[in-house]
């Protein structure tokens, strides 16, 4: 397929006047014009988002054989997934401990947003900026100075040896799960809160008067009008960051020991020292659905919990 | 007069809250270099002494210098594709009539969402399956994916913030399509393209999932900093590098943000 890049900008002006059939000819080239802009786009994702979807779900129909692959079309990655322990407990312990971190960067996140959406009135910008800088940068350095922190050596332990309150290194901190779900809840923390921030902001503040002129004292008003009128934004917050934090693998590999390995340190392993590339196919794919199952009970339990509501 | 509730008052305990809040989410960050200036070849309290050996160190390793080359070929590219892609697609959707327009956002902006450890063994299978060899590019190729979210969610609102009739009025005045979209498109989005260039440059030079599948011999800045981490003795270099990652990254990341004014946040609505 050719690109052609027809980035004029003339696509709306001759639609107006004109028989009805000359206007929709046109619309039909106005649509083609805009699919001819977004083409290149759509290829480029189509090469590499698109084919190697198709083919990592075919592979992990696959099998390793020694070095090789053979192309045998059976579902055993899957069974092999769903039937041995240490690969359900790593599922369920990743969606779990995602869980944990999303439960805590939400919790931590609603009253900033809710500040930042009611108490802020100049340099609501700035704000803004500096809230979300941390998470525009190097993810693997945020990460790392958590392993400073809370490292055998690290702050906390030689900082509370130095002031005296303990005589030996903590051992708890750093290799667990805890460790992980921190650092998970901190790198993570911008994604939950600006949709919360963003369904705050946009909650009309006539209806809050309203709610107060008719006698609802500041926590009733809150429980009544605000916190559901932003419970979308709780909502995408929650997935937004559940969603990605389920497969990190680069937390658990740095801060979390052992027994705090999640699904996404197994997949890098078959693609690294395990080699079985269609189990990792498999993993990843699992990984997905996985996701995509707890998402749609989390959204049947918020409709539940609505209709109950009200 | 409009009468003043008590939600408009300053709230002691939010504010208290706030304090603790932005403590969280820069405290952690701030060890980075602090400990980065320690002489201490541990990273522990107490801090023995101050030194600028670590970077000193830094400047002679000619692995890292190596590495800052490749990061920022691969991060000046994605930035530059990434955009222009973002350009193309952002004017697409919202000047034109297109079927799917919903479905087609949300594909493109999947990739902020999934994680990448997905996008990135997915990309490595088809690309081993291909017989092409890991390299910068491949790694390039990774980072437009996640770049073009980020693009296309700076430039949208650009786009949207204008009125198309000023494109329209030049081209009523003989102006042809080139002339229109650099004199009169560019000029009013440029603010976004900057921006653009500024957050997708940032987002591609610090990442590292996919990079750490689909790359080979050459390394990126991050590719290094991984590999140094397997060795503590190396930590309090690899602390003055975080330094200096992390600076350059939060002036280039605030400049964008700022030239973009609310764009990036205004995304956040659509999802």
């Amino acid at each position: 397929m050719t690109i052609t890049h027809s980035s004029d900008g003339l696509g709306t002006t001759g639609a107006r006047r004109g028989t009805s059939s000359l206007r929709r000819l046109l619309a039909r080239f106005e649509s083609l014009r805009g699919l001819a802009l977004l083409a290149p786009t759509l290829v480029i994702l189509g090469i590499t988002v698109i084919v190697p979807f198709l083919l990592m779900s075919a592979m992990s129909l696959w099998t390793q054989i020694g070095f090789d692959y053979a192309d045998d079309w059976s579902v055993r990655n899957y069974t092999t997934i769903l039937s041995e322990p240490l690969y359900t407990t790593l599922l369920l312990r990743s969606l779990g401990m995602a869980m944990a971190a999303t439960l805590l960067t939400v919790v931590l996140a609603y009253p900033m947003a809710y500040f930042l959406a009611f108490h802020v009135h100049r340099n609501k910008l700035v704000w803004l900026i500096i809230i979300t800088l941390p998470f525009w940068t190097s993810y693997l350095l945020r990460v790392f100075a958590w392993r400073v922190i809370l490292g055998y050596e690290g702050v906390i332990n030689s900082g509370l040896m130095e002031i005296g309150l303990i005589a030996e290194p903590l051992n708890v901190l750093l290799y667990s799960r805890t460790a992980v779900i921190i650092t998970l809840a901190h790198a993570w923390a911008a994604f939950a809160l600006l949709p919360i921030y963003v369904s705050l902001e946009k909650i009309d503040k006539s209806v809050l008067e309203a709610s107060a002129d008719l006698g609802e004292g500041p926590v009733m008003r809150f429980f009544r009008v605000i916190l559901p009128l932003s419970m979308p934004g709780v909502i995408a917050g929650t997935f937004l960051m559940f969603i990605p934090t389920v497969g990190d693998y680069v937390t658990p590999a740095l801060v979390g020991g052992p027994n705090a390995q999640m699904i996404g340190n197994l997949v890098q392993l078959q693609f690294g020292t395990v080699n079985n590339w269609p189990m990792g196919a498999a993993l990843a794919i699992t990984m997905i659905l996985s996701i995509t199952l707890v998402g749609l009970l989390f959204l049947g339990l918020m409709y539940a919990l609505r209709r109950w509501a009200r | 007069m409009i009468k003043r509730h008590e939600f408009h008052k300053p709230n002691r305990a939010l504010q208290l809250y706030a304090a603790f809040f932005m403590g969280l989410l820069y405290i952690p960050i701030l060890f980075i270099p602090l400990f980065s200036f320690s002489s201490g070849l541990y990273i522990r309290f107490p801090i023995e002494g101050w030194t600028f050996q670590w970077y000193a160190q830094l400047f002679e390793r000619t692995a890292v210098l190596r590495a800052l080359e490749n990061s920022v070929r691969v991060a000046g590219s994605v930035a530059v594709v990434s955009t222009l892609l973002g350009i193309f697609a952002a004017k697409a959707l919202v000047r034109y009539r297109i079927p799917g327009k919903g479905p087609i956002l949300g594909f493109i902006l999947l990739p902020l969402v999934v994680p990448p450890i997905i996008f990135g063994v997915a990309l490595l299978l088809m690309v081993s399956t291909l017989g092409i060899p890991l390299s910068l590019y491949t790694i390039a190729a990774g980072h437009i994916i996640i770049c073009l979210p980020f693009a296309i969610a700076t430039l949208l609102p650009r786009f949207e913030g204008y009125d198309a009739a000023m494109e329209e009025a030049a081209a009523d005045l003989g102006e042809n399509g080139w002339y229109v979209f650099w004199r009169v498109t560019v000029p009013i989005i440029l603010p976004g393209i900057v921006a653009s260039l500024l957050l997708t440059f940032t987002v591609s030079f610090d990442e590292f999932v996919m990079a750490f599948f689909l790359g080979g011999n050459d390394l990126t800045l991050p590719l290094y900093v991984w590999g140094q981490l397997r060795i503590p003795r190396a930590f309090p270099v690899v602390l003055a590098l975080g330094t200096l990652i992390l600076l350059f990254s939060f002036a280039l990341v605030f400049l964008g943000l700022k030239i973009n004014k609310r764009g990036s946040i205004k995304i956040m609505d659509r999802e």
